[in-house]
């Protein structure tokens, strides 16, 4: 059994009649345009800045809530800067993005088990898709009421 | 008189070439004609010279897997006809991310060495005498790793996978699944032994979830569910190990890992 190493997998090999010169193509930096498997996987990765994005806003209101009426009226008038505001439409559909696709791979890494048999996987998806919709019915209630 | 399809294959041979180019053959499309099919009709009547993989045509050995238009399938399932109103052209090419021997042949030798350091194999320590009979499993015991045992090696896979592409010592999705295949099943006891290869930056924490190893696979094993499953064992058993009486987390590793 040939040993693994990542010298002669990786690079060129000399030729000899009993070690065939192999040839290894080139992984592209830019592998993942070509096809939408590969970006969207991307995608998803990228997605995380964005939700971080609205982590670091939420912080930010949270600090002018407790500064009180003034600090809070001048985080508002902050966020209507329309570079902001095109900010966060853009963070609001890749946070979308990557909250279907990560509760949609939820089954995969956890599998549950009930009376010994694997659930489908669209029962294991569905309790977090409906805790997300209570959730944001309950907030969208709070904020517009 | 049958429909004609162009088949565009790579061609390298390490002799002559400096890197592969494509050849084009025509080949009927008869409507039980699968791309392994084509790829005999050339070798026995166009160019007797054209070099792949092949042997059981239905699916089980695992080695007829190629590049079809850019995609890792096994070529003994891939029906012509379903490329046929496809710009009547099929691509086909070696797994990707493997390195070339000549014309479709990859070389197999980095994934059989990493596939022998997960152990694939029932490791039992405390070996009952013969006389005791056989281990016995229940159906839910079975069920719990039966959909990892279905691997067939045909590594395509490790084609799907752009991190076995960018970073040559991932140990790789089918190794992984293999791995916990042995982890899961109730008889094995050899979990310990293989978190020094799993639960490393090279094994499950190079995997970046792509997922598309469980969309390739011929045999719906979903490698990324085994990659993503066992790193939750590793961190729980990281965790437990602060808890447990020193000399118990290794004893009882392999229950956490999925075992009964």
């Amino acid at each position: 059994m040939p040993t693994a190493n990542p010298e002669t997998t990786r690079g060129e090999a000399s030729y000899t009649p009993f070690h065939p010169r192999w040839y290894r193509p080139h992984v592209s930096v830019y592998w993942w345009l070509g096809e939408w498997h590969y970006l969207k996987f991307i995608l998803r990765e990228l997605s995380s800045v964005f939700v971080a994005v609205f982590v670091i806003e939420t912080l930010f209101m949270l600090n002018a809530l407790r500064d009180g009426p003034e600090a809070y009226a001048h985080f508002q008038q902050c966020m209507r800067n329309p570079l902001l505001i095109v900010l966060n439409v853009v963070s609001f559909f890749f946070v979308v993005f990557h909250t279907i696709t990560w509760f949609n791979l939820a089954p995969s890494a956890m599998p549950v088990r009930v009376g010994g048999k694997r659930l489908p996987d669209v029962l294991v998806a569905a309790p977090s898709y409906v805790a997300w919709v209570v959730v944001s019915g309950f907030v969208c209630w709070v904020v517009l009421r | 008189m049958a429909d004609k399809i162009i088949l565009e294959i790579a061609r390298y041979s390490p002799e002559q070439d400096q890197e592969p180019h494509f050849e084009s053959f025509e080949v009927p499309v008869y409507k039980e004609w699968v791309v392994l099919d084509a790829l005999n009709h050339i070798k026995d009547t166009v160019d007797g010279t054209l070099t792949y993989r092949w042997s059981c045509r239905m699916g089980i050995c695992g080695s007829c897997g190629m590049m079809v238009n850019g995609e890792p399938k096994l070529t003994c399932a891939t029906f012509l006809s379903s490329y046929a109103k496809n710009g009547n052209k099929i691509r086909v090419e070696p797994l990707r991310y493997f390195p070339i021997v000549r014309d479709l042949v990859t070389e197999l030798s980095d994934f059989l060495v990493k596939l022998k350091k997960v152990k694939p194999w029932l490791i039992h320590e405390d070996q009952p005498p013969l006389s005791q009979g056989e281990f016995l499993q229940t159906p839910e015991q079975v069920d719990r790793y039966k959909q990892f045992s279905m691997c067939i090696n045909c590594t395509l896979c490790y084609a799907a996978c752009p991190v076995v592409g960018l970073d040559p010592v991932f140990v790789g999705p089918a190794a992984i699944a293999l791995a916990q295949r042995y982890n899961m099943d109730s008889r094995d006891q050899g979990a310990p032994e293989r978190t020094a290869i799993l639960a490393h930056p090279d094994g499950v924490w190079g995997c970046t979830f792509v997922g598309e190893c469980t969309r390739v696979c011929p045999k719906h094993v979903d490698p990324a569910g085994a990659i993503q499953q066992y790193k939750i064992a590793a961190v729980l058993h990281w965790l437990t190990s602060f808890v447990k009486p020193r000399g118990q987390d290794t004893k009882n590793a392999h229950s956490e890992s999925g075992n009964d």
